[in-house]
């Protein structure tokens, strides 16, 4: 053995070992990694051998836990050693130290390309094996082919082609354009027949990977795959040395049957039927043996096939059996199984429906939700979430909070934010949601965010019934000593708002409210303080007449913390002196907060960010969001329109798509849109106009991250940014008309009736808010507007699309006919990698995407390319919008953009001949096909620039056509799917005395084209362009992913 | 796929690491430091998986070595478990009755071993035999190289170099 011979290392390791301390290890480690550095500085004595003999040291010493900062030049260099021995240390040794983003490695690409390439067999293992453990990107582009040449050989070894294999895999995952070639998925059903099995294994790992992107192009593979599962499975032509615990290769069994989850209709009917009796074989065939990893073994078969029935689309009955199956599972000792067993039926749920059967294993589950291991109650959770709904919701909820007092610390706050969720999803009477969130407060003070009670107080003002209730409650559970400090921000708000309300009841007098909040006042922090002082003066001023010994006692408060250190308490102190000194006439001000609007919960938001996506999307992760969202239907919305929806979230990842526009009036919008917009100077206007108090937007400093004001108008201007149009379409009625605070400063929805808004409602209101968008992401802002840049893009092909100071994308873009081609670069313009990056198409239900995976990271400086092919369906104003995030370091940064995929996109001028164009425009007679307008309020331009534009727009300009010359006609072609080439005739006759008015006339075979093309010509003409919405009359036709109907429509819900 | 491979003493001491996806030095001392407490303080009746950071680590005791590898949320488990299990049983055969110390003193055989095993995070060999071929082969070129150079002849062209 090679190490018999390095007694050096020997020695070493043995001195290591036999070091007391961790100090002796230490001294000992340094004394022999300066003995190593000066060796390697005189770099001339050293032989091969010794400088092998280094390099393992480092190793070891790396191992345990030492920073390597040098030494890293020579390990690399033994790569290029002529000799097996020292060359197989500089590889495997390289791999262990370096990741991929090492400027080194870039040093040897060539010697490491010259030994694929090669004709040394031992060689070319090693370099294999080292890209594919490290290779990077720049392996990538240089190796790709010739890995993809040895894999295909029929002249290499199995044992360099498995490595071959692997490593395109590694290099595919690193740039799809790996084996971006031509008939590549027929060499891969050629690859399929593969008799070696370590090969095969090894095919079907990449496999694996390439159909987990793009299914479409591989469904050639499917029966290949379907016959090598059948052999497996019945043992046939399987070598014994593939066998383990006498079960054929289990692992190629599992992979193979994860290739065919990604291709859940199979039709061909002989296909289908072989692979389902497969499958049965399985499910019935697995019994419990003694043998650990037999067991083992054929239960990861079992599962695997379970997980395969599931994507099937199997009958009811099968899926029957799979549950039944799992319900077993969920109940043996074996933890391994019982894990497996809830994990698989959480999966199920997400995938079929199965809710009812599941539910008889309610029981079972809610025990694991006790069990010693702290994954399976995680698993039971997780289930438990999944499988509520409206008729087991209290039980559930129920046993979750008698679990809270129990529960370890890792878990309570995912638990205590299920509770909530479900609690408020699934209530069938709000009394019990109220009850629900005060127990969690009670139980778990520290574990309940802020959003969870933010929300409570938006279900109790948009509720009167239960306001009375709520604000009960609160004073009961604040009367209790050793009170959380969330539950007295709870209560001390509800009190404020709503005590009044009890005013009848014994005990419960304004003087009797005030005694038990102050009880609380002395030992809750600032924040809090000046909670409660607003709750304070809200509660002398709702009682008529005022006691006067309250009134006392509430001033004396104000005038001992006027001078407090705390700006925001001082401030408020001093606001609220001189309202209670205007007398009677300010009650209005403190009137009871107005309803909000409905929004969706900032809650589901939080819990589905939980989520992390890995490098592969899994087929449940796929089938989840193809799926149309179950998730959240309005199951009973409130007759008063203003109460809680009562949603169903079944499935818990998917929550980012969740918000069906629906539940979102168009009267959220405006409430929080006006934030971005210069927000902080009006709020500083009105502060010196107006003598009453101006109020920070959230003057109740939450330690949490969403409220913290100041990454809020950071958010929302991106966003206002994309969507500036909503905000100067306020509905009426949402200015107040007398509104002593301009409605604009106050993010809550409060403007409308009542004057002074409140401060903490503007708390919760506007955390609520902007929780659904941003969450902490957003301190990086764009330097530039991103509109401007989306402007700029809808008349060029290429351009900008967004930057920050961190990383710029760029946009090229090529069209022709119904297709285009759009090139997103993302450049990354810092010193180091960003990371988990992520850009996500979210097509609207006209335009169909093709995207290609995004590298999760971008090294330093790097500019990455990622092509997205776009067809065409029909005509519609909506735009796809891109949804970016990156992590900088440990900063995630995600913006929300518009991409530049417009009608006039798939636009394309012709020529015709005058006469041509008389017969076609006649022929046409009017509505629907031909449409004619008199827009005003158009930007005033002469007609030459009018001409330009259209010319950009790729509408184009039939000059000489008509005779008068303050008339535009063009001629030009839309290219889309359902209408193929469809001729459109556009007039626009201008008025040269008043060029802000004009007349419009569009007109084509289609209706939906000429409709779209005339509101969309309209839109580029008028100064501020309405919002694109969905137009009434474009029915959308494509119900298989109606949850992403129109993304932009539905940005513009979110906010 | 597998992002990171380790091999942990009941003491907490590192035996192998191997990272498939790409983790700072910063991070992998941090993620060692985590996943070691974690695991260690689980108590033997519990199941082998552990859920961490959106990710899920599978793990298996044997004798005082703790064989962790970290995969996705959605990889098979058992799967995972077992490709622990034929590692092992490779590296059993490797050394006769492998224990603790084979692998401190002969850490990297356990390297070439582990790249016999698995390439990029994916398994790649299910044949023991295979790999057990493949790894005798390597010490036959590693002990022809060495005989070479420790040769009369070489030593001579060393000695009047």
């Amino acid at each position: 053995m090679a190490l018999s011979g390095m007694r050096g290392l020997s020695t070493f390791i043995s001195d290591v070992r036999n070091c007391q301390n961790k100090e002796a290890e230490r001294s000992r480690v340094d004394k022999e990694l300066a003995n190593i550095r000066t060796r390697f500085k005189n770099d001339k004595g050293l032989t091969v051998y010794e400088k092998k003999k280094y390099v393992w040291k480092m190793l070891y010493i790396y191992m345990l836990g030492y920073d390597m900062d040098f030494g890293h030049m020579e390990t690399v260099s033994l790569i290029s050693a002529p000799k097996y021995p020292e060359k197989q240390v500089g590889y495997i040794v390289t791999s262990c130290l370096l990741n991929e983003n090492h400027d080194f490695l870039k040093l040897v690409i060539n010697t490491v390309r010259n030994d694929i390439i090669g004709n040394n067999e031992t060689f070319q293992c090693l370099a294999l094996t080292m890209v594919g453990n490290i290779g990077g990107r720049d392996f990538s582009e240089s190796l790709a082919s010739d890995v993809q040449k040895i894999l295909l050989s029929n002249s290499c070894r199995p044992i360099v082609r498995k490595k071959a294999a692997l490593c395109l895999l590694r290099l595919y995952r690193k740039n799809p354009d790996a084996v971006n070639v031509d008939g590549w998925s027929e060499r891969m059903v050629h690859l399929l027949d593969e008799r070696d099995i370590g090969v095969l294994t090894a095919v079907m790992s990449l496999l694996v990977s390439l159909v987990a992107k793009s299914q479409d192009a591989y469904w050639s593979c499917v029966p290949k795959c379907v016959r090598i599962l059948e052999r497996l499975t019945r043992g046939q032509d399987i070598p014994q040395e593939y066998t383990y615990y006498g079960i054929p290769s289990p692992w190629l069994q599992v992979k193979t049957m994860r290739v065919l989850q990604y291709f859940p209709a199979i039709e061909d009917p002989n296909i289908r039927k072989s692979l389902f009796e497969t499958l049965q074989r399985i499910l019935l065939g697995t019994d419990v043996v003694k043998n650990v990893n037999k067991n083992n073994a054929s239960h990861a078969v079992l599962f695997e096939a379970l997980a395969l029935v599931m994507h099937l689309n199997a009958e009811k009955e099968m899926l029957s059996q799979c549950v039944a199956l799992l319900g077993k599972f969920i109940a043996v000792r074996e933890p391994n199984i019982r894990y497996l067993g809830l994990e698989n039926m959480t999966r199920m749920l997400l995938v079929v429906d199965v809710q009812d059967i599941i539910k008889k294993h309610q029981a079972q589950i809610i025990t694991s939700l006790k069990d010693p291991d702290i994954s399976i109650r995680r698993r039971s959770l997780d289930l438990l979430y999944g499988m509520c709904d409206v008729t087991n919701a209290k039980e559930i909820v129920e046993e979750l909070l008698q679990y809270l007092t129990k529960a370890d610390f890792g878990i309570r706050e995912e638990l205590a934010l299920k509770a909530a969720i479900l609690s408020e999803s699934f209530a069938t009477d709000l009394d019990w949601y109220v009850d629900v969130i005060l127990q969690l407060i009670e139980k778990a003070g520290d574990f309940v965010s802020d959003d969870i009670w933010y929300r409570v107080v938006q279900f109790v003002t948009n509720d009167e019934h239960l306001q009375v209730y709520a604000a009960a409650k609160a004073l009961d559970y604040l009367d209790k000593p050793a009170v959380h400090e969330t539950m007295v921000k709870l209560a001390g708000y509800l009190l404020g708002e709503y005590s009044h309300l009890l005013a009848r009841r014994p005990g419960c007098t304004p003087k009797d409210i005030f005694d038990v909040i102050y009880d609380k006042f002395a030992v809750v922090s600032i924040g809090t303080k000046a909670l409660l002082l607003s709750a304070f003066v809200k509660i002398l001023l709702h009682s008529q007449p005022q006691d006067p010994d309250l009134r006392e006692r509430v001033l004396e408060i104000f005038k001992r913390y006027e001078c407090s250190v705390d700006a925001e308490v001082q401030q408020r102190c001093i606001e609220y002196l001189t309202l209670c000194a205007k007398g009677p006439s300010m009650v209005d001000i403190m009137a009871e907060m107005p309803k909000f609007p409905v929004r969706q919960s900032a809650l589901l938001k939080k819990a589905g960010d939980a989520e992390r996506d890995v490098a592969e999307e899994s087929a449940t992760k796929l089938r989840v969001q193809q799926q149309n969202s179950t998730a959240l239907v309005v199951v009973e919305p409130q007759s008063n329109g203003a109460g809680p929806p009562i949603l169903t979230p079944s499935a818990a990842p998917v929550q980012k798509k969740q918000a069906s526009p629906s539940d979102l009036p168009p009267s959220a919008h405006p409430a929080a849109l006006p934030v971005g917009n210069g927000h902080t100077e009006v709020s500083a206007v009105t502060a010196e106009d107006v003598s009453v108090p101006s109020l920070p937007e959230d003057p109740v400093t939450e330690p949490t991250p969403p409220p913290e004001p100041a990454p809020a108008p950071s958010g929302a201007n991106l966003l206002a940014d994309l969507l500036a149009p909503l905000a100067i379409e306020a509905p009426p009625g949402y200015a107040a008309p007398d509104s002593i605070v301009d409605s604009s400063q106050d993010p809550g929805p409060s403007a409308g009736t009542s004057g002074l808004a409140p401060m903490q409602s503007s708390g919760p209101a506007d955390a609520l808010a902007l929780a659904l968008y941003d969450g902490p992401s957003t301190k990086v802002q764009p330097i530039g507007s991103v509109e401007d840049w989306f402007n700029a893009l809808v008349i060029k092909d290429s351009g900008i699309l967004y930057e920050d100071p961190f990383v710029q994308i760029g946009i090229k873009s090529d069209w022709r006919g119904i297709q285009g081609r759009l090139v997103l670069f993302l450049g990354n313009k810092h010193n180091a990698s960003l990371t988990n990056v992520r850009a996500v198409v979210l097509p609207p239900p006209h335009l169909r995407f093709k995207s290609s995976p995004v590298p999760d990271t971008i090294p330093p400086r790097a500019q990455v390319q990622c092509p997205f092919d776009v067809f065409c369906l029909r005509a519609s104003r909506e735009t796809a919008v891109l949804e970016f995030s990156y992590n900088n370091g440990n900063i995630p940064v995600s913006a929300q953009l518009k991409l530049p995929v417009l009608i006039n996109k798939f636009l394309q001028p012709v020529t015709v001949s005058a006469n041509d164009f008389v017969a076609r425009w006649r022929a046409l007679a009017g509505p629907p096909l031909k449409l004619q307008e008199v827009v005003r309020n158009v930007r005033p331009m002469p007609l030459i620039e009018m001409a330009n534009l259209f010319n950009s727009l790729h509408i184009g300009v039939a000059t000489g056509l008509d005779p008068n010359e303050n008339n535009i006609v063009s001629a030009t072609t839309f290219y889309s799917e359902s209408a193929q080439a469809t001729l459109c005739l556009i007039r626009v006759e201008t008025d040269p005395s008043d060029r802000t008015q004009l007349r419009l006339t569009v007109g084509s075979q289609d209706l939906t084209t000429t409709y779209e093309l005339m509101e969309y010509i309209k839109q580029q003409l008028i100064d501020t362009p309405p919002p694109t919405m969905v137009s009434p009359n474009v029915p959308t036709t494509i119900p298989t992913n109606s949850e992403l109907t129109g993304p932009a429509a539905l940005l513009n819900g979110l906010i | 796929m597998i992002h990171f491979v380790l091999l942990i003493s009941r003491q907490g001491k590192v035996r192998l690491t191997k990272w498939y996806s790409p983790y700072t030095q910063k991070e992998r001392t941090k993620v060692i430091r985590e996943l070691s407490g974690m695991i260690l303080s689980r108590g033997p009746k519990l199941c082998n998986f552990l859920e961490w950071r959106g990710l899920k680590v599978v793990y298996k005791r044997y004798a005082s070595l703790y064989f962790c590898m970290c995969v996705d949320t959605d990889d098979n488990e058992l799967e995972t478990l077992e490709i622990i299990h034929h590692f092992v049983e490779i590296l059993d055969r490797y050394f006769g009755n492998v224990c603790e110390l084979d692998l401190i003193f002969n850490f990297h055989k356990a390297y070439y071993i582990l790249d016999e095993v698995l390439i990029a995070g994916e398994l790649q060999e299910t044949s023991k035999k295979s790999v057990a071929r493949v790894i005798a082969a390597q010490d036959t070129l590693i002990e022809h190289a060495k005989e070479q150079s420790s040769s009369l002849s070489n030593i001579i062209a060393q000695a009047t170099k």
